[in-house]
């Protein structure tokens, strides 16, 4: 269990101010000219070192990606831009940063945007983020009349702006290139990489788009150092990490953990466990709800963290914990994500436009047996059709749910036709 | 220059070059629905799926870029699982009503699913219908037969330069539509048609009147204005039944006009099917010997300074040619083929061609517009002027109406004042030509067609003079033409002789008395009641403005009914064929005036075939043996210096859908003007 001293957000639960003077106490925007005063060379080796990989889902190296930037200009500016459109079901850490923290996040794009040379930090928070885009404001705005940020950032001679976008709440526009256009105003739609946006990124420019959580985090590791931070998890899959545990827990909660802390200990530790103790437990979902779920017993002993979960066909993704106990209809859970996808594709590629729906239709069917067996595996593989054919990861988000199910609840499915056909006998 | 590996071949292309331009360079065909050569790239139907060994996933070749050390594999069983897979979900909600869709026969989806598409469907849930949408008049729309490939989309935003398709939803519910459906108010807007790899977008007029295996189809060339674009013209029997586009990069691309696709039905309306004759004050049927006898009995014994002819704006070089022989043998020097007055000068030929040719506008890097527009006067030539607008580095400057075009320009004076500032380098835009390597000019009909048209023709070329345009190799200097006649008589020098009368001396005469007998042929666009006291001899396809006032009618044929050839406004000689033949008795034109001269003083031209009268033609204008080219003309001084007037210049074109007979005679063309001309217009007052 992580020490309390090795806590980064230490206002996550809101309990002090989460402005200016109350960020200062928690020791935020302190010696920020030093770090930056080390180089951009020196910024990025650190977060390096550090092993912190992107919170948003992929768990893309973050220093790696950083490195991606050009070193020196062709004559177009390079940008941060933030991923705040927090919208994957189950996840809510980012929107608590926020509200709660939102320093850190100023301080985070300073640093971070400095590093890979950009002239401005473009937020993107969604639109139904209304409190938190108003703090977030409120912490910029403070930031600027401190000099943190602004003309001469921090006191350093360096100019950085930060703005803030409020999205119209469309799941896709969480995909990094759709983000960038919708931040250009158009409609929100990924597009098509390469070229990649470290090349091509808003507006034309080169560009990083990254979480709110892997910003928010780099002010701290730098403070205390890339050892500390690595330090804590296993390799590859260092740090800490914020856990949002939702479902059939006694006491649901977003809570800052050690990278690999075991399953079962992040719930009975934080969580109360399981409604009804851990045997009444049916399955996770460990990364938000674009991962495939598993069963209790791969829950009893996995670990939480990007290799562990990837080694039982599932991801840590947004580390969004949705914890489902025995009464829960898992057939209609997963459908119930099915039509979140088909709600959300934006359309534009064929195998997740047409594929989504598919998907969700044979799973409504599913919920009430009315299908035949073969349905079972003619849906398998459109999930196959659809993943890895599309422009964006929806489409595997969509595909992955369903091959978790079949994967590990097919004999409830069978289960289902079976009674459904056993039914319409009777009735006949 | 990378080198990759496409199916064991190894090929190196162009830096730039996508994977899937490589793979047609080996040969290997894949398979496709939203690229499209001339269009930004989507890659959205994700029909053109390869496998490229080290990457985790396959990859859609028609975006990605080709690197150096790719393996390419397109013929693995994963790659046509996954093209199998795209094409199972394009048919999913595909509604297959193949045998009643127009595009059934011409369809890619068809044709494709002929090689990845599953016999049966394993699809049992409801397919979606979407409603059909409003497009104008020539788009029908089929939207439940929509893949969602946003070609019309790119086509109408990239090329066509109005942003009116789009695609609404998301997910399932995307949609294409006009928005507020309403006509799409461009003049390129029936390229979609051909664009829609389904059945979504399809013709309104041709709607369920042909199936496409049923035509028959003649290669030939447009008329409907200057551009001369390629195209292709499907018929059954004696009826027209569509015009579609040939690919010619140094034209139309692969685009046409509405006018151009859609004028067609006008070739059925209003047609001269017989010779008339007119007795007692009315116009009566007649023979062609009774025509011809009526003419004879006027005109022989005429002195030639009595007779004249005016050849319009659709007649073809061959019957402008015997036409001119014929006047010539009645010894009447009183010929113009400048029906609409313009102040060109034969002579020279530079001075009235567009000396850069079409495909030269790509090489400009500034452009000067004088009293044209562009935009209806050429749309093609309007839309290649986008092209390179688009690529930037190209200022434009427009001297004349202030029209909304497709690109952004300078808009720097409505008149002649402001023509005479840029020639005397006193206005602001003189600096940009004299900046541009390669400064182009372009001066409408409208300029030229006017009092001063010599003067403001000199200006023009002082301009193109002063500012580089002239130099090896680059000829900036360019008259817009908007009659496919035009260069064609120019270049037979069908204009006034020695002492002879132009048009409007023509008209003058005929009222005065002076002039008694006019050979209209295909001559319409004029003020035909000023020739009301001459006999006048009408030829021509349809009964309009000309036949008002004419006393013999003689019937010819449509551009789609003779072998003839046209010279467009670069000087490019090309040839039309018939598709069919002319209604009723109608003839091609160069053989009535060779059937009629039999009977005329001076007796029958000598040529009794269209080889003969081909050869007499190259016998005094040589290029027009260059078929398909361009012979460069000559620069030499050319104009009349002069006053200029005062009076702003107009485009020469006010009504695009109804500049000649065939479109006015055309249903769907009084539509279009009904319909999309008011929107244009946008005085708000409209719809």
């Amino acid at each position: 269990m992580l020490a309390d001293q090795d806590r980064i957000f230490t206002n996550l639960y809101g309990l002090q101010s989460p402005f200016l003077d109350g960020a200062k106490a928690r020791g935020d925007w302190d010696g920020t000219a030093a770090l930056i005063a080390n180089g951009q060379d020196w910024l990025i080796t650190q977060i390096k070192e550090s092993g912190l990989r992107g919170r948003g889902g992929a768990g893309f190296p973050t220093g790696l990606k950083m490195s991606f930037m050009p070193k020196e200009s062709d004559g177009r500016p390079s940008y941060l831009v933030v991923n705040a459109d927090e919208g994957e079901p189950g996840t809510c850490k980012d929107r608590e940063i926020m509200r709660h923290d939102p320093h850190k996040l100023v301080e985070g794009c300073l640093i971070a945007g400095y590093a890979m040379r950009a002239v401005a930090a473009y937020i993107y928070i969604r639109g139904e983020f209304y409190r938190e885009a108003e703090n977030l404001q409120r912490a910029i705005d403070e930031a600027y009349e401190s000099g943190l940020i602004g003309e001469n950032a921090c006191g350093t001679g360096y100019r950085f702006d930060v703005y803030v976008h409020r999205g119209m709440g469309a799941y896709i526009c969480g995909e990094e290139t759709a983000l960038i256009e919708s931040l250009e105003g158009k409609k929100g739609q990924p597009r098509l990489k390469p070229p990649f946006p470290a090349n091509m990124g808003v507006w034309g420019c080169p560009t990083t788009v990254s979480n709110v959580e892997s910003i928010a985090v780099i002010p701290t590791i730098l403070r205390r150092g890339a050892t500390w931070f690595s330090g804590i998890g296993r390799p590859n899959n260092t740090g800490t990490k914020l856990f949002c545990i939702s479902g059939h827990v006694n006491k649901p909660c977003t809570v800052e953990e050690a990278m690999s802390i075991p399953l079962r200990e992040l719930i009975e530790k934080h969580c109360g466990g399981v409604r009804g103790g851990w045997d009444n437990l049916l399955a996770i979902i460990p990364g938000g709800s674009s991962v495939p779920l598993l069963p209790k017993h791969i829950c009893d002993d996995v670990l939480m963290d990007f290799d562990a979960l990837k080694a039982v066909q599932s991801g840590l993704g947004t580390a969004a914990v949705i914890v489902m106990d025995k009464s829960t209809d898992v057939v209609k859970a997963i459908a119930r994500l099915s039509k979140f996808y088909m709600h959300e594709s934006c359309g534009q590629c064929t195998p997740c436009r047409e594929g989504t729906g598919w998907m969700w239709r044979v799973m409504d069917r599913l919920v009430r047996g009315e299908a035949d067996v073969p349905e079972i595996d003619l849906l398998q593989e459109v999930t196959k059709q659809v993943e890895g054919h599309t422009i964006c990861a929806l489409g595997d988000a969509a595909a992955w749910p369903i091959q978790g199910l079949i994967r590990h609840f097919r004999p409830e499915l069978e289960a289902r036709i079976a009674a459904y056909k056993n039914a319409q006998v009777q009735a006949a | 220059m990378p080198t990759l590996t496409i199916d064991g071949k190894e090929v190196t292309v162009a830096p730039g070059t996508t994977v899937l331009q490589a793979c047609e360079i080996v040969g290997v065909e894949v398979p496709r629905f939203c690229y499209h050569e001339r269009l930004s790239i989507a890659g959205n139907c994700r029909m053109c799926l390869v496998e490229q060994e080290k990457a985790p996933k396959p990859i859609a070749s028609c975006a990605m870029p080709a690197a150096d050390n790719m393996v390419i594999h397109t013929n693995t069983p994963q790659v046509k699982k996954a093209r199998e897979g795209v094409m199972e979900f394009l048919l999913i909600n595909h509604p297959l009503d193949c045998p009643i869709c127009d595009q059934g026969g011409e369809c890619d989806l068809q044709d494709q699913s002929m090689a990845y598409g599953k016999g049966a469907t394993r699809f049992h849930e409801n397919k979606r219908a979407v409603k059909e949408k409003y497009m104008g008049p020539l788009i029908k729309t089929v939207m439940t037969r929509c893949i969602h490939c946003t070609r019309c989309v790119r086509f109408a935003e990239e090329v066509a330069g109005v942003e009116e398709i789009g695609a609404i939803g998301r997910g399932e519910h995307m949609e294409i539509t006009t928005y507020l459906e309403q006509a799409m108010t461009s003049e390129l807007s029936g390229n979609v048609i051909d664009l829609c790899p389904v059945g979504a977008l399809t013709s309104k007029p041709y709607a369920f009147t042909a199936r496409s295996w049923e035509l028959e189809k003649v290669e030939s060339v447009d008329v409907h204005d200057a551009v001369g674009s390629n195209i292709r013209v499907d018929f059954r029997g004696k009826e027209v039944m569509r015009v579609l586009p040939r690919l010619n990069e140094d034209i139309n691309q692969e685009w046409i006009s509405d006018k151009t696709r859609f004028a067609y039905d006008g070739l059925k309306r209003n047609r001269l099917d017989r010779p008339y004759v007119r007795k007692d004050g009315k116009l009566q049927e007649a023979t062609w010997a009774e025509a011809f006898a009526a003419i004879a009995a006027k005109v022989n014994g005429l002195p030639g300074t009595k007779v004249a002819a005016i050849a319009g704006d659709l007649a073809d070089l061959e019957s402008m040619a015997a036409l001119k022989d014929l006047m010539a043998n009645l010894g009447s020097p009183n010929i113009d083929c400048r029906q609409d007055g313009a102040k060109l000068d034969a002579s020279a030929r530079a001075s009235y061609l567009f000396n850069s040719t079409i495909a030269g506008i790509d090489k400009a890097d500034a452009l000067l517009i004088v009293g044209s527009n562009p935009r209806i006067e050429a749309p093609i030539i309007n839309a290649r002027i986008r092209q390179r607008w688009l690529g930037g580095g190209f200022r434009i400057g427009v001297i004349g109406e202030q029209p909304e075009l497709t690109y952004d320009y300078d808009y720097l004076g409505a008149g002649p004042g402001t023509l005479g500032e840029v020639a005397s380098g006193g206005h602001s835009f003189a600096e940009v030509l004299r900046g541009a390597r390669n400064p182009m000019i372009i001066v409408g009909q409208g300029a030229l067609a006017r009092a001063d048209g010599a003067a403001v023709l000199a200006a023009a070329r002082e301009i193109a003079d002063t500012y580089g345009m002239i130099v090896e190799g680059w000829n900036g200097f360019n008259v817009l033409h908007t009659a496919a006649s035009r260069v064609g008589g120019l270049d037979l020098g069908f204009v006034p002789g020695e002492g002879g009368l132009d048009v409007e001396g023509i008209l003058a005469g005929a009222q005065s008395g002076a002039v008694e007998v006019v050979y209209l042929l295909h001559a319409d666009e004029l003020d035909t009641s000023r020739l009301d006291n001459a006999f006048v001899i009408y030829q021509g396809s349809h009964g309009d403005q000309g036949v008002k006032h004419a006393d013999i009618i003689l019937p010819g044929a449509a551009y789609t009914e003779k072998n003839a050839t046209w010279i467009n406004t670069e000087g490019r000689v090309q040839l039309g064929n018939r598709a069919v033949f002319p209604p009723g008795d109608a003839r091609e034109d160069w053989t009535i005036v060779r059937a009629l001269s039999e009977g005329l003083t001076g007796g029958k031209l000598p040529y009794d075939n269209l080889g003969a009268l081909r050869r007499r033609i190259a016998g005094e204008v040589a290029h027009v043996t260059a078929i398909n080219d361009v012979v460069p003309a000559a620069w030499s001084t050319f104009g009349q210096s002069g006053p200029l007037g005062d009076a702003p210049f107009a485009s020469a074109v006010t009504q695009h859908y109804l500049t000649n007979p065939i479109c006015r005679a055309s249903y769907i063309m009084a539509e279009c003007h009904a319909v999309i001309e008011p929107a244009q217009e946008g005085t708000g007052t409209h719809g």
